[in-house]
């Protein structure tokens, strides 16, 4: 009976030091710099974000009072390819972003229509989009949405032939 | 012109029919053409000289006969600070065989990147790339892009978001061991 319940307690060790190998980098991974971050993409509630299909759509059809669409990231990218009739606002990821950003919208009234977009890199990986809206939030805007794209900006929306025009 | 049974496939007319709708879905198709991204591969590198984070002057082609991973990344972007120190450990490891590992930032100014790499310390040049740069490589609208160069100077392949690296480290070993 001992020997059984002492190979049962080893087997069950064995299993437990197995799940420990198994798990322990997964959440080291969460809690290091690759974890999320304070105000990260994910925090944004998924009732206040816009797929590419939608947005395009909206943008052939609403000539007449279009969104104010601000690009929150990279401006190299930006520069690149952006949507028509996009303005540079970011880097959401750093105060002086953060800063120009609130003077892109520091005039509008605060039911103004504003999506907010970058595409850098994996939605879940973006450091911009998160704080940008956190901003707009902050600063009373209730008629905020993100642009969802889930890998980046070419992927997701220029790869899908919908418009964008360059330079700058 | 009455056609009747197999007779239509033979018609000029319906020739010239087919002949003009297969040419107006090319005309179709070429507005939504393949992303200029997809285009490179095969082709000579785009070729650019930079001036490195340390004053070097760095251009691909002065790395010709080597292989070269060119990576586009920026310091604020996760998954390439990730990818960075395995670059850097490839150059030590797979220099000696003709791997040259060049690092384009896509940061907005190079002062983030000049502070990365003093605490990096990369044993690869790092330069600062732009739109211009970008475009000629087929659009960096994401970050990571990383690309394979081949000896003979042509773009073997193109790399979107992190890189599952054993593959790359796999195909960097085969384009070490092409002539």
């Amino acid at each position: 009976m001992e020997r059984r319940q002492v190979a049962r307690t080893v087997s069950i060790a064995t299993l437990a030091f197995i799940a420990m190998i198994f798990t322990l980098p997964q959440c080291q991974a969460q809690f290091s710099a690759n974890g999320p971050l304070p105000a990260s993409a994910l925090s944004i509630p998924q009732s206040q974000l816009i797929q590419p299909d939608a947005l395009n759509g909206m943008l052939q059809t609403s000539k007449t009072d279009p969104p104010l669409l601000l690009q929150v990231g990279s401006r190299v990218m930006f520069n690149q390819a952006r949507i028509p009739g996009s303005f540079y606002a970011g880097p959401g990821s750093q105060p002086e972003g953060l800063k120009l950003l609130e003077s892109m919208v520091g005039q509008a009234p605060k039911s103004k229509f504003i999506v907010l977009y970058c595409g850098c890199c994996p939605w879940d990986r973006c450091p911009n989009v998160g704080p940008a809206y956190k901003r707009l939030h902050d600063l009373g805007f209730t008629n905020v949405k993100v642009l969802y794209l889930a890998n980046n900006f070419g992927a997701d929306w220029l790869y899908k032939g919908f418009r964008v025009e360059q330079g700058g | 012109m009455r056609l009747r049974g197999n007779d239509y496939r033979d018609s000029p007319r319906v020739n010239r029919t087919v002949a003009l709708l297969l040419s107006l879905m090319c005309v179709a198709l070429s507005v939504h053409a393949a992303p200029a991204a997809k285009s490179l591969l095969d082709k000579p590198a785009p070729s650019f000289t930079r001036i490195d984070m340390n004053g070097n002057r760095v251009s691909p082609r002065a790395y010709r006969g080597k292989v070269i991973l060119l990576n586009f990344w920026a310091t604020w972007c996760i998954p390439c600070s990730l990818e960075l120190p395995r670059f850097g450990e490839w150059q030590n490891h797979y220099g000696i065989e003709g791997l040259q590992v060049i690092a384009v930032s896509m940061d907005d100014s190079p002062s983030p990147v000049r502070a990365f790499v003093r605490k990096l310390k990369p044993d690869f040049p790092v330069v600062m790339g732009d739109a211009r740069l970008g475009t000629r490589y087929g659009g960096i609208l994401g970050l990571p892009v990383t690309f394979l160069i081949a000896r003979d100077g042509r773009v073997s392949a193109r790399i979107e978001g992190e890189a599952n690296l054993p593959a790359l480290e796999s195909r960097i070993k085969e384009l070490l061991a092409q002539p």
